[in-house]
């Protein structure tokens, strides 16, 4: 007995230690806490006036009330955010938002139609990247402070450009409408930057969440506001923490040390299938993966080369194997679950008609050409399936693997053959993705922007027109039949091979629900993430 | 060591430093600037319009000829102004505040790990040449230097973190310890121990404990083979049988005689090994989600930010040559006969 005793003695002194030691280890993530394991090195700016990357937007859409939202119970219904309802003239051109009483700012002062004519100026004058998606209204610096007014409880805005209202009203949920409180902004001005240098690490805002800290490649902290208009959030804090490597952030949601994991990759997402903690969950995402052929390369000006490149991917054998779950195939320059767009999959793998359409083209032993593409999986994997297929038909592809930046930079400088890359919208409107790969009617080397028509050399005044036509189309079901007309026609003739649009997969812990990450970083929320 | 003597050698000291700082710069400086990264698409984003891209690059100097801008650069470097890095629009110097201390805390136990059980499993291989325990020591230092670290990372993190639960996994904190320490130093375990916050401070060191460990590991490896080298050279000569002869016993010849004539080149390797870490070990960084140096650089050469790859760079530059000045003023210590030269 006492030989047990000292045994255990001896035993319980030498664990005593490791109790302890298992209780700091073991730190379960508080209950009211949500934390996103996720890879935010992209993030360069909280300020919605400038901020452009996807991990930015994200944040801002939670911090941040806009003018208008489509909100996370309906995503596809337009709603008031700030606005309590909008009126737009017979002609389309004035558009008149009523600020919804009572709404405060996270400081507490009320949010007013005064703030709301500040933040749309503000986007203007700071000329920052995100600008352009209201400068196309027809605002510039010198006239926006004219054409946006506050009135009592609202805010008047009047357009000069030809626009159809439900393009507009969609631009006003996007994150230049986000609202800045006014004299908070103004108080950390430096050098008339409209408080720009400041928040683009602080916050001055009215959304669901406050922004608590941003510390650069580690982590972004946000606190619940009680006060939001939709009530308050279903958890008091969310952490986004930067987890640059998927396999780690793997280890972390497994450990319940993260709730969802934002990166992991398919080799990583299947072993997960069969543990009952988490799940795995597939929602539609809205990035067009496709390769853009530039005109100025010989082969690729002619069209009969370009219908045979079209039928030299094997888009249905990538899908099956590995892009299985996260792309599907969709051959338009718009993606499924945006206005206006049509399933389009007119292009199969046929090696002999492409072999007889290189021939009649003048190609029947193919030709040599280099596809610029980013060096990192899925990337990777499709240049080497398109390599081998148009192998098939003589066609040496070689593959030239950049990092992104890099293969944007020759894109931009028109000296790429072929680029393979992908678009994402910059909001909820057909209009952003025609804009870019349908509008080119200046094919000049130094235009005022650089579409990827342009980048392509696809110069198309004429389809240019009837793309400007359909957005300022007033007659929805008009401007939906106008689209489907252009992506068929574009997909058909243009210097693109649109491949596939993807699916974004998000692994969570089972106890924690109510997020869906959106088509975008705009349609991201955090507020209805419950945790049981 | 005369005053002249004195004189002559802080002069050397300081034209070898800024020869060495000029050379930093100016090569990074201009591969920099020919990297197919686009500095103003980092910052402007690939929708930007011409205007704004063209502002942007005027902001930033770009638009200036190189020489310029890098005489530009060199004249607020010398005043200590690093410029800003955009991707994180903070003051470089402010970011290399904080990721360094990240680094540093990682790094001093991984040494610390290196020396303390690497000059021993050196010692211990030399004195037993060719016997078994020379021949594990060899397959231990052989295995970490032939492993990629990002793999022994990844499998530590699997067995430690993820089955065993011995060690906090990925970042350097739980998350429900974040926030409650004030950064002093910046480093969470000095900083916790400053505030008294022993939870935080144990929760830290469990972070840290499996990305020192395999960084330790790595410089033990490389520690352990350098001092089992320069030991069999001291053990060959003459003094040491001598010394045997006299009637010393072998512990003293070996651990005490030997090896302290083995310090000096032994300061040099340690030195060399610390530097490298101080590097920031990128793939231990990204594995571990560990916000240091190596992170940062390497993030932000991918963002071709180049205030903060200089900054970083000149950083490192800076480190190896204190430590370098450091190991000249141990080796007197070390070694009677430098204390005279």
């Amino acid at each position: 007995m006492t030989e047990i005793t000292r045994r255990l003695l001896l035993a319980g002194t030498a664990a005593a230690p490791f109790a302890g030691w298992r209780h700091v280890v073991d730190a379960a993530v508080p209950k009211d806490t949500v934390v996103f394991a996720k890879q935010i090195d992209d993030l360069i700016s909280l300020d919605p006036g400038e901020s452009y990357e996807i991990s930015g937007g994200e944040i801002a859409t939670n911090v941040y009330d806009r003018l208008l939202r489509f909100e996370a119970e309906d995503l596809s219904k337009l709603v008031g955010g700030v606005a309590e309802s909008w009126t737009v003239s017979p002609d389309g051109k004035t558009f008149t938002f009523k600020i919804r009483p009572n709404l405060k700012f996270h400081s507490g002062a009320p949010v007013t139609a005064e703030d709301v004519e500040f933040s749309l100026q503000r986007v203007v004058m700071i000329a920052k990247t995100p600008a352009f998606l209201i400068t196309q209204l027809g605002w510039t610096k010198d006239t926006v402070k004219d054409l946006v007014k506050a009135s009592g409880d609202t805010v008047t805005a009047k357009i000069t450009a030809d626009l159809a209202p439900s393009l507009v009203l969609s631009l006003m949920t996007s994150i230049v409408a986000s609202v800045v409180e006014k004299k908070v902004a103004l108080a950390h001005e430096t050098n008339g930057d409209y408080g720009n240098g400041w928040l683009k690490t602080n916050s001055a805002a009215s959304g669901a969440f406050k922004l608590v800290s941003w510390k650069a490649n580690e982590s972004v902290t946000l606190e619940a506001n009680p006060n939001f208009r939709l009530g308050a959030p279903g958890m008091k804090r969310v952490v986004i923490r930067h987890v640059p490597e998927p396999a780690s952030q793997r280890l972390l949601l497994e450990k319940a040390d993260a709730d969802f994991a934002r990166d992991l990759t398919p080799d990583q997402i299947k072993p997960l299938a069969g543990n009952p903690d988490i799940k795995v969950e597939s929602f539609k995402a809205a990035n067009t993966f496709y390769m853009g052929l530039n005109l100025g390369y010989e082969p690729l000006a002619n069209p009969k080369v370009r219908q045979a490149m079209k039928l030299l991917v094997d888009y249905d054998g990538m899908v099956k194997s590995f892009l299985a779950g996260r792309f599907f195939v969709q051959q338009s320059f718009l993606p499924l679950g945006y206005f206006g767009a049509i399933a389009l999959t007119p292009y199969k793998l046929d090696v002999a008609k492409a072999k007889a359409l290189l021939a009649e083209a003048g190609f029947p032993d193919g030709f040599a050409v280099k596809m610029a593409a980013p060096n990192a999986p899925p990337w990777t994997e499709i240049s080497q399936s398109v390599q081998q297929t148009m192998g098939q038909a003589g066609i040496k592809v070689s593959i030239e693997p950049m990092e992104l930046k890099a293969v944007i930079g020759q894109y931009r400088a028109r000296s790429h053959q072929i680029a393979m890359l992908s678009w994402g919208p910059d909001y909820f409107d057909p209009h952003t993705n025609a804009d870019s790969f349908v509008h080119n009617d200046d094919n000049s080397d130094n235009p005022k922007i650089k579409p990827i028509a342009w980048r392509n050399r696809w110069f198309i005044p004429e389809i240019t027109k009837d793309m400007l036509a359909a957005a300022r189309e007033l007659d929805t079901a008009k401007r939906a039949e106008q689209y489907a007309v252009l992506q068929k026609k574009v997909t058909e003739e243009g210097p693109y091979i649109f491949m596939f649009q993807n699916n974004i997969q998000v692994a969570r812990r089972a106890t924690t629900t109510g997020y869906t990450p959106g088509p975008s970083g705009d349609l991201s929320y955090f507020r209805k993430i419950k945790k049981s | 060591m005369t005053a002249r003597s004195l004189a002559k050698r802080s002069v050397s000291i300081l034209v070898s430093v800024g020869l060495t700082f000029l050379g930093l710069t100016c090569v990074t400086f201009f591969i920099g600037r020919v990297i197919p990264i686009d500095p103003v698409l980092a910052i402007v984003g690939d929708k930007a319009s011409n205007e704004t891209y063209a502002r942007v690059r005027a902001e930033i100097g770009l638009d200036l000829p190189l020489p310029v801008q890098y005489w530009r650069y060199l004249m607020k470097v010398v005043q200590g102004d690093f410029g800003s890095s955009v991707i994180t629009s903070h003051p470089v110097l402010q970011d290399l505040l904080q990721v360094f201390p990240a680094t540093l805390e990682l790094a001093v136990p991984a040494l610390f790990i290196g020396v303390v059980v690497g000059v021993p499993m050196g010692v211990v291989a030399a004195t037993h040449r060719g016997r078994w325990q020379d021949q594990l020591i060899r397959l231990l230092s052989l295995f970490g230097y032939s492993m990629p670290v990002f793999w022994l990372g990844l499998v530590g993190l699997l067995l430690f973190y993820a089955v065993l639960g011995w060690v906090g996994g990925p970042g350097r904190l739980d998350v429900g310890f974040d926030d409650i320490v004030t950064p002093v130093t910046g480093m969470i375990t000095v900083d916790s121990l400053l505030a008294g916050e022993y939870e935080v401070f144990w929760n830290a060191v469990s972070h840290l404990l499996l990305p020192a460990s395999i960084l330790g590991y790595l410089s033990l490896a490389y520690i352990a083979r350098m001092t089992r080298s320069f030991m069999l050279a001291q053990l060959r000569q003459e003094y040491v049988l001598a010394t045997l002869a006299k009637g010393l016993s072998p512990w003293r010849v070996v651990w005490v005689h030997a090896l302290g004539n083995v310090w000096v080149q032994l300061v040099t390797v340690i030195a060399l090994t610390f530097g490298n870490q101080l590097e920031g070990a990128v793939l231990t960084e990204t594995v571990f989600a560990w916000p240091g140096l190596g992170l940062y650089v390497k993030n932000s050469l991918f963002n071709a930010d180049l205030n903060a790859v200089l900054g970083g760079t000149v950083l490192v530059g800076v480190a190896f040559i204190t430590l370098n000045m450091l190991s000249d003023l141990i080796y007197p210590l070390v070694d009677p006969r430098a204390r005279d030269r």
